[in-house]
């Protein structure tokens, strides 16, 4: 399934816990006050069961953004 | 794919041992600090756990829990005919764990003696094992022993595997019977090995002074060579991928489906992870008993130690279908869907 910019950050928000009105595509999601190993989980979680994708770690590294993020989703 | 089926072979008691001691995580406040120790205990769901002393082993757990089921069964110790033992953590590298058993719990020298070693699957691998010893003409009971105490391999300096580990021991005895089919579903991924790991004891990498001292590792963690190292992200994205498709596929191979199985069993590995795999699955929650609360994830005991301490009243009474599943260092991950008929579930007992 593709992801929308909007529908992706309405989930990450979800996922992660952060208001979604602070939450910006060029964002990088490592910054947030919220992102810690409990984050990562939920948004690993999201991204299975929303998008069905499995990002592998050596991949998920170099992403930076949440526009990487969406890159990634609609990529794989 | 490994697709086992066994008619007229079951669960015919289950017995299960955890230590006295209890471990609150609130002690790893230190190692987390308080905020971020509460989110993590919100997450895994374990608050704490049961823990050994140094002294004890996996073994005595395991006869403590055989010794309950034989006072609280029929089956005398002279109808045993095989004892397997699974654990990552055996008494010695030499000589095997299970003919000590054999000699403690006073079985007759004419049983066949098995260790089996895996991870937190094992349960899973290893009642398929006894299934099919149990199977074979002229063998009436096998008795499973499956044991762990992650608490002696693990760093509480380690900040991933800390807060999850608790020890239990258990017994499962399995007969032959009027029970129907069961059926198994193995699976391995060996590309994975690395995720779960402890690296240093082994013939690849054995024990020397180096191995053994404490070292800093990833994100600040510290640990010996012969401790347990785990890559959370990488065991989560695994499990994200096989464990809900595994749980169908055995629905789909039985014809069976969510509202027909009475009881769906997973590996407590954590809470976020299981509360995942009912929402995906679409599992009613009060199908889906929960003993990580209180003993932590006891690695491949999870399972038996969950039947006796969550199921026992509902097991005890009527005959129920139970969707068992396990996941874990290998990598490695099974589905069984057995047919329990009120087996003999004995008291948790706590040494």
């Amino acid at each position: 399934m593709k992801a929308s910019p909007n529908d992706f950050i309405l989930a990450l928000s979800e996922a992660i816990e952060r208001d979604v009105e602070t939450i910006n595509i060029e964002d990088c999601f490592r910054d947030y006050v919220e992102w810690d190993s409990i984050a990562l989980l939920s948004l690993i979680a999201m991204l299975d069961d929303n998008y069905g994708v499995n990002i592998p770690r050596e991949i998920f590294e170099k992403l930076e953004t949440i526009q990487d993020l969406i890159d990634q989703v609609n990529n794989s | 794919m490994a697709k086992l089926e066994f008619t007229n072979v079951g669960v015919r008691a289950i017995a299960a041992c955890v230590p006295k001691h209890v471990r609150s995580n609130n002690q790893l406040e230190v190692l987390l600090g308080s905020i971020e120790l509460e989110k993590v205990l919100q997450n895994i769901g374990i608050r704490e756990m049961r823990q050994v002393s140094e002294a004890t082993t996996p073994a005595d757990l395991c006869c403590a829990a055989a010794e309950r089921l034989f006072i609280d069964n029929s089956a005398s110790k002279d109808e045993i005919d095989v004892v397997l033992f699974l654990s990552q953590n055996g008494d010695f590298k030499i000589p095997a764990t299970s003919p000590s058993i054999q000699y403690r719990l006073g079985l007759p020298t004419t049983t066949a003696c098995l260790d089996l070693t895996l991870a937190c699957s094992g349960y899973i691998y290893a009642l398929s094992t006894a299934f099919a010893y149990a199977s074979i003409p002229g063998v009436k009971n096998v008795l499973l022993l499956v044991g762990e105490t992650f608490s002696q391999i693990v760093s509480d300096k380690d900040k991933v595997n800390a807060p999850l580990y608790g020890d239990a021991g258990t017994a499962t005895l399995i007969s032959k019977g009027d029970f129907g089919s069961s059926i198994f579903q193995l699976y391995s991924d060996g590309s994975g090995a690395d995720a779960i790991k402890i690296e240093a004891g082994g013939a690849r990498c054995p024990a020397n002074s180096e191995t053994v001292l404490p070292k800093e590792r990833e994100d600040g963690n510290i640990r010996s060579g012969h401790q347990l190292y785990m890559d959370g992200m990488e065991v989560f994205n695994f499990t994200l991928k096989v464990v809900p498709k595994s749980v169908k596929d055995a629905l789909a191979e039985t014809g069976e489906n969510v509202d027909s199985i009475d009881f769906f069993v997973f590996h407590q590995a954590n809470r976020f992870m299981i509360d995942f795999f009912v929402k995906k699955l679409k599992i009613p929650k009060d199908k889906v008993p929960i003993s990580l609360d209180t003993f932590g994830n006891v690695s491949s005991a999870t399972i038996p130690l969950t039947l006796v301490t969550r199921l026992k009243n509902e097991l005890v009474v009527s005959d129920k279908k139970v969707l068992i599943s396990g996941f874990g260092a290998g990598l490695s991950w099974g589905t069984a869907m057995l047919r329990m008929n009120c087996p003999v579930v004995s008291e948790l007992v706590e040494l």
